[in-house]
């Protein structure tokens, strides 16, 4: 394993109390005070992540959009520029490579968002993909700093250190713009199911920013917030993540987002057997769950049916801080996903109650 | 910086225990240990009358990261289990030795503390 990763923010993590953790070879705050109050605070007012480890490309050249067209599986050619679209590019055995966002700047210019501990492989496997189309893939993630306000009060925080009108970039939009001086892509997204900002910065600026915003937020009652709250955030909002929901051997189809494959748009990597499992049904789905306890069923765990043969396996867990209730993830055999479904922690037998999520309700942005 | 109190005596697995003039001892996890854990979600107790070893696991504290054994810092009976924890783990995390204690022993031998770390050997046993 190479040498742990910094963001520009680690100094200011380690000043603000930060614990930091490896994060998919990462030095990242896991929390600053608590998940659970830091969960919250996201849910009732705003929180501040620095989510700089996440990866940036541009793809830009004549045939941008018929590389990316090939490349991932929901349907470029809506976008426009100032829109983002979410999708997944996979293998060609329908596989996924990455979970991603791709925004328009332009007829030649995109830019894209990926998971932090799949930058490597991506940049090369997209690289690869785009021999043949006049268009160049390049790897900016070390350019740019990234940080999420998410939650009710967001908006309202940033919006005390732009002049551009928040409110006129709607959701899965973009605009460029100046956030306390600095010049940053103002993107109405997130990772928590709340309303809220991305903003990407210069790496050199992260730290000027963060500061500004959070001086600006902490009367408002925003709080730094860490992967532990980034992760329950996401679970609890529905969000597939990499590794876990989604991966090189559970498919779009098999996880639910059949939403972002559209085979209407033409071929793409991965298309015929993501078809094939849509039209046959997949053998394997990812269920979404709660059961009435606060026992975290922990990722790995057997997931059994009611004559206690094991069935399929948790792959996220964790406490919903505001059902105050474990909740989760599964991938189960389709087969029994309509059965009664029970997991065993230390010797205790819960029942899986299924739930379509998200497990909280989320304010429509 | 921790807090280790003068007044407990302590096993090296981050269990305190404070022994009554009657025999009895009072038995929590420590505020490193409520640390390191961090968010505190969960805690599996074991029943009273439960007869418990030294060193013997008497339950699992579970956090937001992991599920973790915990072990009788002593030899004893359970004569009382804090009840209040089902309801709010979380006062393990706020209030170690205080409102987050978890069990009530009655000692097998109440000269078995002597056994157990001191405050400042403890103290440097967490670095």
């Amino acid at each position: 394993m190479s040498e742990i990763q910094v963001t520009p923010l680690n100094a200011f993590h380690r000043r603000h109390g930060g614990r930091m953790v490896d994060f998919a070879g990462w030095d990242m705050p896991v929390q600053y005070k608590s998940i659970l109050e830091e969960h919250k605070a996201v849910r009732q007012r705003a929180g501040l992540f620095d989510v700089s480890h996440m990866g940036e490309a541009d793809v830009k050249g004549p045939e941008a959009l018929k590389f990316l067209q090939h490349l991932v599986s929901n349907d470029c050619s809506k976008l426009f520029p100032g829109r983002i679209l979410y999708t997944v590019m996979c293998y060609p055995t329908g596989g996924v490579v990455d979970d991603l966002l791709v925004y328009m700047r332009g007829a030649d210019d995109y830019f894209l968002c990926i998971n932090a501990g799949n930058i490597a492989k991506d940049i090369a496997w997209m690289q690869e993909q785009a021999k043949g189309f006049n268009c160049t893939v390049t790897d900016r993630s070390k350019d740019y700093g990234q940080l999420a306000i998410q939650g009710p009060k967001a908006v309202e925080i940033v919006q005390t250190l732009t002049k551009s009108v928040l409110a006129d970039t709607k959701y899965y939009h973009f605009a460029d713009g100046e956030v306390a001086g600095v010049k940053c892509i103002i993107s109405r997204t997130g990772y928590t199911g709340e309303d809220g900002v991305e903003l990407y910065c210069a790496a050199a600026d992260t730290e000027k920013l963060a500061e500004a915003i959070l001086a600006a937020g902490v009367p408002l009652g925003l709080e730094l917030a860490g992967l532990g709250a980034r992760d329950s955030l996401r679970l609890e909002a529905g969000f597939p993540l990499y590794g876990h929901e989604i991966t090189e051997h559970i498919n779009p189809i098999s996880a639910g987002l059949g939403w972002v494959v559209k085979f209407d748009k033409g071929p793409f990597i991965g298309s015929a057997p993501l078809q094939a499992d849509k039209a046959a049904g997949p053998a394997k789905k990812i269920v979404f769950f709660k059961t009435g306890d606060r026992r975290i069923v922990r990722a790995g765990s057997a997931v059994l049916n009611a004559a206690g043969a094991e069935v399929g396996q948790v792959v996220s867990g964790t406490l919903s801080p505001i059902l105050n209730e474990a909740i989760g993830s599964a991938l189960v055999d389709a087969a029994a996903a309509k059965e009664a479904l029970q997991v065993d922690i230390r010797g205790t037998k819960l029942n899986l109650q299924l739930v379509k999520p998200p497990f909280v309700t989320l304010k429509k942005t | 910086m921790s807090n280790i109190p003068a007044d407990l005596r302590y096993a090296k697995s981050h269990e305190w225990l404070k022994v009554a003039a009657d025999g009895t001892a009072l038995v929590g996890i420590t505020d490193y240990a409520q640390s390191s854990l961090g968010d505190i979600t969960f805690i599996q107790l074991p029943k009273v009358g439960a007869a418990l070893k030294a060193g013997e696991t008497f339950g699992v504290v579970e956090s937001v990261k992991a599920a973790s054994d915990v072990y009788a810092p002593a030899a004893g009976t359970v004569l009382e289990v804090n009840q209040a924890l089902d309801a709010n783990p979380e006062k393990v995390n706020s209030l170690p030795y205080a409102d987050g204690w978890m069990l009530k022993l009655q000692l097998a031998n109440p000269a078995d503390a002597g056994a157990l770390l001191s405050p400042e050997d403890y103290g440097k046993s967490i670095g």
